[in-house]
């Protein structure tokens, strides 16, 4: 209790020479480091491509249809990001929704794509070329699932709370509560980026 | 923000520190009041989660180097038989010898726990953690929630790795840099089955560990400086946590990569690092992966690792030898920019290591250039520290000796780093005790001296009190020349061309000649781990029984960690953040002693060290300031 009660009071008399919220920084460096990892193992697989015995294969359509969910939701959580910044509540809890829904269906259109690939004879355990793609999608829906639950999270609060306004309000008073939605369209934004990286690197590399 | 008044004045005893206090001066009692737990166990101060880290990372200390007495008494004393092994190994040394499959598994938990758990999350976890937020002038950390989470993440790691040492099979003993087919295939020997899956997980979450506090260091750094606290006027500690944690946040990712590749191996049946091989006499289905592609993953993080440990020892001791030198840092922005220097050239120098396997000579040749390229980063440094204690007023305390046995240490180590760094002779080299010589002494025991030097020299900060020097200068002596007794020898060994890792030397004719030189080898290394826990004794005795700190500022430095108080409460100033107004090594300068960072310029004064007021009393002067 008395941490956290602390803790707000870190920020006022610091001097911040960047000027970027710690909390919004924290997140680049955070996803500098998740880039790190992508780019390890990409080019693990551009090393092993390069030797012989590498099965080609086309990627499945599911996984393109996923990248345009995750697109469309980017736009939808960007404009949850504007709704809440203008108090427009109901706003705010429908892209809110949509975007939480467009998020679900992205993991049901890579597990149809995980499907589609075993139907043409690419397995898990079978030549690396096929490996990578299930490891690495496998990797990218486990970050997605680590951005849904958090989008649950605001969701429900926003149903909760942001009904009355003077709730609003003080929750938009704590510096670090009010970034909450904008960390979570940046993270958000990222995983859609990664995708659209990772699904062009496996069709174009 | 106002001027700072100079808060050496203030002294507070245990006070629970906070920013401002104006609003909760009709709040009711124990708005404040932490419990036991909140206080100590789940702590989110910076000053007690780098405590936390020191604890943790000396405990590991002690049972990596006793693994290490344990391995070095079966090389000194082959056929002789141990009790004592038996008591701490039970069966895996029946009848006091130590098994060979045990001997490798000592050798990997030796190397797993020095460079993870004491070198990386005790030196800079330790210090990161304790110094950053002092030394800036900042409260604590950008998320202190996030920096407790860091350090209870190696508490699970550590426990994971703990429990690997009692399970039936034995902890992983494939070495620490667990390279396929030997880690991927749990068939292939009593380590690579559970103890191996159980490294993994351990090192997954120790991965987490070093990244949720590197964010936490580089975003303080950054972000939470405090008035006035320009980037070159940090102090050369600061500058070397954060490149740390760079290098840590750009290379631990890869390797976490490279081990979610080697479980799919192991548990899923895939084939990254697993080309068609045979395990007792049957095909497997594996087919066509590459385990040297693991070694590249691995390296990629593991080069870099060495940095990681040794650039927190390099900061500390840039800072150690400036104060108790009375002299400014020699070269300081020189220092900065060989540091940022190693932190890039550590990324392109993965493969030497690799030279061993099957890599293109041509490729190697530039693996060659950037490795030799890391000497001249190094030298400056090397000369810096040494001109910083030219004509110094040196104080020969605990603290300072370590920092000029860490100098030593690093010549010696990196020269043999040059001979090394050239495929041609790392190709004779590379397997045999040459190598062991090289990295213990360029980066074991150099960053051992380095959180020596740190732990003498900020315990005063950290608990209040002085450890006792009489045992401190025993320590340094005695590790000094055992430090040398250990290693110095194993050049030799390696040159005659005596291979690393094997169990048992006397059934080779070449090399049972060697036999006197390996019992004085582990006699040496003996008498260093006891002196070592003297050290230990002398810690926790000093914690309780040390001298007390009576004044603010002990070394009469300049930083801005010696302006909090005797026992700073979290939040770490009462009252406002001092501002800085000057670079942190005005030392013997103006005719004075030294000024601290949070003086005000004089009139006509320049924060400027480029030109030539690294000399004593060289400084754009102003006569009578003060």
């Amino acid at each position: 209790m008395g941490t956290l009660a602390y803790k707000k009071e870190i920020l006022p008399d610091n001097i911040q020479p960047f000027k970027v919220h710690p909390q919004k920084f924290a997140l680049w460096v955070g996803i500098s480091v998740l880039c790190m990892a992508f780019a390890g193992l990409t080019s693990a697989y551009l090393v092993r491509k390069a030797a012989p015995n590498w099965q080609e294969f086309i990627m499945p359509t599911q996984f393109i249809l996923s990248a345009v969910l995750m697109m469309l939701s980017s736009i939808t959580i960007q404009g949850a990001v504007w709704a809440f910044k203008r108090d427009k509540i109901a706003l705010y809890n429908a892209t809110l929704f949509i975007s939480l829904a467009l998020g679900v269906s992205f993991l049901v259109s890579q597990y149809l794509g995980w499907m589609a690939l075993e139907q043409r004879g690419v397995y898990l355990n079978g030549n690396p070329s096929g490996s990578f793609v299930y490891v690495i999608s496998y990797l990218h829906v486990a970050h997605v699932i680590g951005g849904i639950l958090p989008m649950m999270i605001a969701l429900v609060r926003s149903l909760w709370l942001f009904g009355d306004p003077a709730k609003l309000a003080a929750f938009k008073t704590d510096n670090n509560k009010r970034v909450g939605i904008e960390l979570l369209a940046t993270y958000w934004h990222f995983v859609d980026i990664l995708w659209i990286y990772l699904l062009l690197f496996f069709m174009f590399s | 923000m106002a001027e700072l008044h100079n808060p050496a004045i203030e002294v507070g005893h245990d006070t629970h520190v906070h920013g401002h206090d104006h609003h909760h001066g009709h709040d009711d009692h124990g708005h404040h009041e932490l419990n036991f737990i909140e206080k100590y166990i789940f702590s989110q101060d910076h000053k007690v989660i780098g405590k936390q880290f020191l604890f943790l990372g000396m405990a590991w200390a002690i049972v990596g180097g006793l693994f290490s007495i344990f391995f070095r008494l079966q090389l000194a004393w082959p056929d002789e038989s141990f009790p004592i092994l038996e008591w701490f190994l039970g069966s895996w040394a029946e009848g006091g010898k130590l098994s060979a499959e045990f001997y490798y598994a000592l050798v990997t938990m030796h190397g797993t726990i020095l460079v993870f758990f004491v070198l990386t999350a005790g030196l800079s976890g330790t210090f990161s953690n304790f110094l950053i937020p002092l030394q800036v002038g900042a409260r604590d950390m950008a998320s202190p929630f996030m920096n407790m989470l860091s350090f209870w993440m190696f508490v699970l790691s550590s426990c994971v790795m703990l429990f690997s040492l009692f399970i039936q099979t034995g902890p992983a003993s494939g070495g620490w840099t667990a390279y396929p087919p030997l880690s991927a295939l749990p068939q292939a020997s009593l380590g690579s089955g559970l103890g191996m899956d159980l490294w993994l997980i351990s090192i997954a979450l120790f991965i987490v560990s070093v990244a949720l506090g590197g964010l936490n260091y580089v975003t303080t750094v950054i972000n939470m400086r405090t008035k006035g606290m320009d980037f070159f006027r940090m102090p050369l500690t600061v500058w070397a946590f954060f490149f740390t944690a760079i290098i840590g946040l750009l290379s631990f990712p890869v390797l976490f990569g490279a081990a979610i590749l080697l479980e799919f191996d192991r548990l899923l049946g895939t084939s990254f690092f697993l080309s068609d091989i045979y395990v007792a006499g049957e095909a497997l289905q594996h087919s066509g992966g590459s385990p040297i592609l693991f070694q590249h993953l691995f390296w990629f993080l593991g080069h870099p690792e060495v940095y990681i440990i040794i650039l927190p020892a390099m900061g500390i001791v840039s800072e150690v030898m400036s104060v108790h030198s009375r002299k400014p840092i020699f070269g300081y922005k020189a220092m900065v920019f060989s540091i940022l220097g190693i932190t890039i050239l550590s990324f392109i120098v993965w493969a030497h290591h690799m030279f061993m396997s099957g890599l293109n000579p041509f490729v190697a040749s530039i693996f060659v250039l950037f490795t030799l390229l890391i000497a001249v980063p190094s030298a400056i440094k090397v000369f810096n520290w040494i001109t910083t204690l030219w004509r110094g007023s040196i104080r020969l305390n605990p603290a300072m000796l370590f920092a000029i046995g860490f100098v030593s240490l690093f010549i010696s180590g990196g020269l043999t780093g040059i001979y090394l760094g050239n495929s041609t002779l790392d190709i004779q080299l590379h397997d045999t005790y040459y190598v062991v010589a090289h990295f213990h002494i360029v980066m074991g025991l150099a960053a051992f001296y380095g959180m020596f030097a740190g732990i003498y020299h900020w315990f005063p900060k950290m608990f209040g009190r002085y450890m006792n020097s009489s045992m401190g200068y025993v320590h340094f002596y005695v590790t000094l020349v055992g430090s040398y007794a250990i290693f110095w020898p194993m050049h030799y060994l390696g040159m005659s061309g005596v291979p690393r890792r094997y169990y048992d030397f006397s059934v080779f004719d070449q090399f049972n000649q060697y036999a006197d030189l390996n019992k004085f080898i582990t006699i040496a290394a003996i008498i260093v781990f006891a002196v070592n826990i003297l050290f230990v004794f002398n810690f926790f005795y000093s914690i309780f029984n040390g001298r007390k700190v009576t004044v603010l500022n002990p070394y009469g430095a300049t930083t801005l960690e010696w302006t909090t108080p005797i026992h700073p409460g979290h939040g770490n100033w009462v009252g406002e953040i001092p501002a800085v107004h000057r670079w942190p090594y005005d030392y013997s300068i103006n005719g004075r002693d030294f000024i601290p960072q949070t003086e005000a310029l004089g009139a006509g004064e320049v924060d400027d060290h480029d030109h030539g007021s690294d000399l004593p009393n060289a400084g754009s002067a102003i006569p009578g300031k003060h």
